[in-house]
């Protein structure tokens, strides 16, 4: 009899298994919309010019060896990221109230709050604290918060599917009735799966019922300078947050403005009332990080350190990433004029309007399944397409599919 | 925001983290805090578990150098690992443990995904049996042990007992208090055995006696979890080091097994190490990869590249992986001499107490059997800085300062 004769076989991740479908597609026309990763126009990954340097470099610095970091990280990689999300001039990191806690990607970063929210936060220990996500979100949201521990993870309105854009009357209403001392769980910027954001007005709205009603501010930073092409911009609404005194949590992922995607470079930003706070915060995520990591990956933080603290890397590294979002504006306005050119039943605007790597189009399941059937073409059930997966060399098919399966589908 | 009432500063908002304790410093990386604060120039470090070569400088390897200039040359791109990580790292990571003819691996009936090194490795292990061996929630660790491993399977939501281990009269095995409380622990509990060089004592069973203890084990219907974080470093020998895993293995035992490549490749920062589950059979391992996918997710995502290539390229390069053994024998080897250089140095200062335990010990901790008070004179008066326990890491033991080292403690223990 083995230990594990009860172990059932889990259902493979969504978006993991797509690509794996994909992989094992033989059909010459086939077309990746699936997982979240930039492409170039050849369909080709992208290892930043910049990063390429920075390893070369670090490659042939003979000073540097391969010992542990600190618990909490590279330092010099901490307040560098943590800037780059606040800001130069943020009035909390000259306040001495901003700490880091290096983390594996986006991913660890939510991970290491969620755990040390469920620890301290709303009391002791109190499962209990409600966590909202947005309807949709990243799934793993979920499964994150979850498996922290926490029992109530509900949604906020914040889709609107009928009008295609953000249900903002229903996302307020939903911050008015949640409990006191609710989590809820924000997108900076370029939602996933959306790709709708807040507008600043609107931001500020939700910004006025989360301090009145004593919510706590958890933020999701995966895609800053890779929205708009702006880190400023693309970092306003953490930074509006901030200036309005809130406390909050931002999980900061390096992976898509760095291509960094497996170094696992990401950054919880913790912005506290005071110093006092933020070190006793500190001092329990090292007890966090330690039995779940010890202390966290070197290689990706060295160069993300090294290119946001010399002038000439970041302006090279700011290049970059407008070179990529600028690529991604590209293909939403090509694709967008394409079917509207078809005069393809529906309405395009979202095309445009959304921002950032991913676009719901608003293909129902039906129609979905006859992109990934007919068309070889794999995308999300949802509708979500990643706008990476398009080239100028592919868009023409993935229109035509597109207008055939709004067309012969319902 | 603030207003001031006479002396006081009365916030509008108090902060969320009013309530939040000031956690205590680790106690291994406090000692190098305190160390790094001292100016004596005579000051050793023996506190955290890092190789330093005998000029006291961490030891970047040569194969490692060459892994990197050869991975460097290749152009890979950063696209994202699978959530259990480099496949090549993964094969090459079981066979190092197992022996690449083992059963186990022709018959594909074991799992292994790569992880954050050592502690990422017991994390995902630890998470693993709280979730689906629900028969039984208690870890039986060695007494004493890493003292991480409590936190871990605790946060883990396991229960934490132990087993007699080490014996303090002796400086040794504990061996029949050992199987005394083997033969007590309830059927089904995990127990925990480091696979050699056991940390923080350096005192591992021999041959002979890992074999009654597999015997036992098997007859109490328990379940082992082998943490290997020194493979190649104890003796110098890969294949002895992993020895007991094999016998274990090879005798019926399903164990899982954490490897950690932190300090026989020196990759400490880079994060590699290797979870691996021993399955019945192929179909078994396929659901308890699953499984592990499905626990892994929601921490990290997927691992992280860079050191897992390295130690990829090393284990599957022959050239470079002859090179390795070499450089793993000669760490090891390093640290063998110094054990006796200090125990020879501790006679020369005319030392009557016992310290044959110094050279018996194997790895790269050695349990003095200093005391708190001496410990925490030697510290004060010669600036030797170790663990309350009595633990020192040989690694920072030099031919530069044994001398200083044996005079300190002669001093303290005269």
């Amino acid at each position: 009899m083995s230990t594990f004769t009860e172990v059932p076989q889990a259902a493979p991740v969504a978006v993991f298994k797509l690509t794996a479908d994909f992989r094992e597609d033989s059909h010459p026309k086939k077309v990746n919309l699936g997982v979240g990763a930039y492409r170039t126009d050849d369909c080709q990954p992208w290892v930043l010019p910049v990063v390429k340097k920075v390893e070369r470099m670090i490659c042939e610095d003979q000073s540097l060896n391969h010992e542990y970091l600190p618990i909490l990280g590279l330092p010099e990689f901490r307040s560098s990221a943590s800037k780059i999300a606040l800001g130069d001039d943020s009035p909390a990191i000259k306040e001495q109230r901003v700490g880091g806690v290096q983390s594996l990607g986006g991913t660890g970063a939510l991970k290491i709050g969620a755990e040390f929210l469920r620890r301290w936060y709303n009391g002791t220990n109190n499962t209990a604290t409600p966590v909202y996500v947005s309807a949709p979100t990243w799934e793993n949201h979920n499964g994150v918060f979850s498996d922290a521990g926490f029992k109530d993870i509900r949604p906020y309105r914040y889709w609107d599917a009928a009008r295609r854009g953000l249900d903002l009357t229903g996302f307020l209403e939903d911050m008015e009735k949640a409990p006191e001392h609710s989590i809820f769980v924000l997108h900076a910027c370029a939602h996933n799966p959306t790709g709708t954001d807040p507008s600043q007005e609107e931001w500020k709205k939700i910004a006025d019922v989360m301090k009145r009603k004593k919510l706590f501010v958890f933020f999701d930073s995966a895609y800053q300078g890779f929205a708009s092409g702006s880190l400023e911009k693309d970092a306003w609404a953490i930074r509006f947050f901030v200036s309005e005194g809130l406390e909050l949590f931002c999980a900061q992922s390096f992976s898509k403005n760095f291509g960094l995607y497996n170094e696992r470079v990401g950054n919880l930003t913790v912005v506290a009332k005071d110093g006092d706070n933020l070190n006793r915060v500190l001092s329990q995520m090292e007890k966090i990080v330690r039995t779940i990591w010890s202390n966290p990956p070197s290689q990706g933080a060295r160069i993300v350190a090294k290119t946001l603290t010399s002038p000439e890397l970041f302006a090279e590294w700011q290049g970059n990433v407008k070179t990529m979002a600028d690529r991604v504006l590209l293909m939403r306005s090509e694709l967008k004029s394409k079917l509207l050119a078809m005069t393809t039943p529906g309405t395009w605007e979202h095309i445009t309007q959304q921002i950032g790597m991913f676009s719901f189009t608003g293909l129902n399941p039906k129609q979905v399944e006859y992109m990934i059937k007919e068309k070889h073409i794999y995308l999300m059930a949802s509708g979500r397409i990643n706008m990476c997966g398009l080239t100028t060399k592919n868009i023409d098919y993935v229109a035509e599919s597109i207008h055939e399966a709004v067309s012969k589908v319902q | 925001m603030n207003c001031k009432i006479g002396f006081y500063i009365v916030k509008e908002y108090l902060s969320w983290w009013s309530e939040v304790q000031m956690g205590p410093p680790d106690p291994i990386l406090g000692v190098t805090e305190a160390f790094k604060r001292d100016t004596n120039p005579k000051k050793i470090n023996l506190g955290v578990g890092a190789y330093r070569d005998d000029q006291g400088k961490p030891y970047v390897l040569n194969c490692v150098r060459k892994a990197e200039a050869q991975i460097a040359t290749k152009k890979l791109d950063k696209e994202y690992l699978t959530i259990g990580g480099l496949a090549e790292f993964n094969k090459a990571c079981a066979q190092l443990a197992l022996g690449p003819d083992n059963e186990v691996l022709k018959s594909g009936r074991s799992i292994t995904v790569q992880t954050i090194s050592g502690t990422g490795s017991l994390r995902v292990g630890a998470n693993f049996l709280s979730r689906f061996h629900t028969v039984a929630k208690d870890v039986y660790l060695p007494k004493p042990s890493w003292g991480n491993h409590t936190p871990i399977f605790r946060d883990a939501g396991m229960q934490l007992k132990a087993y007699s281990y080490y014996d303090p009269k002796t400086c040794g095995f504990d061996f029949k208090g050992a199987l005394d409380d083997i033969l007590k622990i309830p059927e089904k509990s995990v127990i925990m055995l480091h696979a050699c060089a056991h940390n923080p004592t350096g005192v591992d069973p021999r041959p002979e006696q890992w074999k009654e203890i597999s015997a036992l084990v098997k007859k109490r219907n328990l379940l082992v979890f082998f943490d290997m974080a020194y493979q190649g470093f104890a003796s110098g020998d890969i294949d002895r080091d992993a020895w007991a895993v094999r016998y274990f293995i090879e005798q019926g035992h399903n164990v899982v097994l954490s490897q950690s490549f932190a300090k026989n490749m020196g990759l400490y920062g880079e994060r590699v190490g290797g979870f691996t589950v021993v399955c019945k059979d192929a179909e078994e391992a396929k659901r308890v990869e699953s499984q592990l996918k499905i626990l892994i997710r929601p921490i990290y995502s997927n691992p992280p590249m860079n050191g897992a290539r390295i130690a990829s390229t090393i284990l599957n390069t022959p050239e470079l992986y002859k090179e390795w053994l070499v450089e793993v024998k000669d760490m090891a080897t390093r640290i063998i001499r110094m054990r006796e250089e200090l125990v020879g140095n501790l006679k020369k200062e005319g030392s009557t107490l016992n310290w044959q335990h110094v050279t018996d010990q194997i790895g790269m901790f050695c349990f003095t059997g200093l005391k708190p008070d001496q410990v925490e004179r030697l510290t004060k008066e010669f600036s030797v800085y170790m663990t309350k326990d009595g633990r020192i890491s040989m690694a920072g033991v030099t031919s530069g300062n044994v001398g200083y080292l044996a005079h300190g403690i002669h001093t303290v223990t005269k």
